[in-house]
């Protein structure tokens, strides 16, 4: 079996000032994966995720909720954005798994989970309608609103052997 | 990597390895398909192991169903939380199973180019005095049906885990341009 190390951090980005999109661009095509893991306030309470800076209705989710006392699910189709959280007083801790993103054959799965303390927990899994290797993901505030400083993401790369 | 709007570029970091979490082995299925995906020989010498893929399989429905097991372990307990995008619902099965099965993967009537993403961590994996669990969060969207599950499984023995096996259930393949990838994390 063959054995190296991985998990690499690509970029971290913190906002020092609220700022409208946080974008990780110029990805290197090198790894199989991506985990994009991050810590977000947003002003809108409503912050969203595209990749390649495409604004096509090609995205949709699957996702359920449980917050202790019940839980449920829902979905989204045909939209113009992924849902990843957002909230303007507590950060929202998340977790997305972006796998084989630089294929350029199949759609793109993006696993995530999502959490703000005291409030619902999340776990989603998201599609990408196209076979376009991701080179690019942004992630913004929707309905032009702003990412709240200390919002923080990191990109790592997972190459397998 | 391009410094955007409002951040400092200052504040990048960049190809950092950690060296502690490094790639054991890689199954990529070709175009023959293959009817089960196998980690052999595992090394004992991480704390953890992560298996990280994309599984479809060629069974004329939209969804399969898979069989993960280790070693020759045939007693398995499992509990999930389940969305189909409509309601949740809680599930498991205490008492024991053969497998791990998990039930909602991406067949062949799913629509095209929709494969399954998992990401299923294996803890402890060779400690010889517990029991091992396994975790998961798997599933698949296809833009008006998909499943999410988050899941814990535990094989009911105390024996070092030195293989992982993923079959599909219903004597089906799995599909070109799957993959699973096995990663050790070290403690």
């Amino acid at each position: 079996m063959a054995a190296g190390s991985t998990y690499t951090p690509i970029a971290t980005y913190t906002a020092t000032g609220s700022v409208s999109t946080v974008t990780f661009s110029s990805i290197p095509q090198t790894y199989t994966d991506l985990v994009l893991i991050g810590a977000a306030k947003d002003s809108n309470n409503y912050t969203g995720m595209r990749v390649n800076n495409s604004s096509a209705a090609n995205y949709s989710r699957t996702y359920m909720t449980w917050n202790g006392t019940s839980a449920g699910s829902a979905r989204t189709t045909s939209d113009t954005t992924l849902y990843v959280g957002g909230n303007d007083t507590n950060f929202e801790v998340s977790i997305y798994n972006f796998q084989n993103y630089s294929n350029t054959t199949t759609y793109k799965t993006i696993l995530g989970t999502q959490k703000i303390a005291n409030a619902t927990s999340i776990a989603a899994v998201g599609l990408w309608r196209s076979t376009a290797a991701i080179t690019e993901i942004d992630i913004y505030s929707v309905s032009g609103a702003t990412i709240l400083t200390g919002t923080t993401f990191t990109l790592y790369g997972i190459a397998s052997a | 990597m391009t410094p955007i709007l409002g951040i400092l570029a200052s504040q990048i970091s960049g190809h950092l390895s950690t060296n502690s979490y490094e790639s054991i082995a890689t199954v990529n299925v070709g175009s023959g398909g293959q009817s089960t995906i196998s980690f052999t020989s595992i090394p004992s010498t991480y704390k953890h192991l992560q298996v990280r893929g994309l599984l479809r399989t060629n069974r004329g429905l939209a969804y399969d169903s898979v069989n993960i097991t280790a070693n020759s372990i045939t007693s398995y307990s499992t509990h999930q939380l389940a969305g189909d995008g409509s309601s949740a619902s809680a599930a498991g099965a205490s008492s024991a199973q053969t497998s791990i099965q998990y039930n909602n993967i991406t067949g062949n009537g799913a629509t095209a180019s929709v494969f399954t993403g998992m990401v299923l961590d294996i803890l402890d994996y060779a400690d010889t005095n517990k029991n091992k669990t396994f975790r998961y969060l798997i599933g698949y969207d296809a833009n008006g049906s998909g499943y999410i599950n988050l899941a814990s499984g535990a094989s009911l023995s105390t024996a070092a885990i030195s293989s992982l096996t993923f079959a599909p259930q219903n004597s089906s393949l799995f599909q070109q341009y799957s993959h699973l990838a096995l990663y050790g994390v070290k403690g």
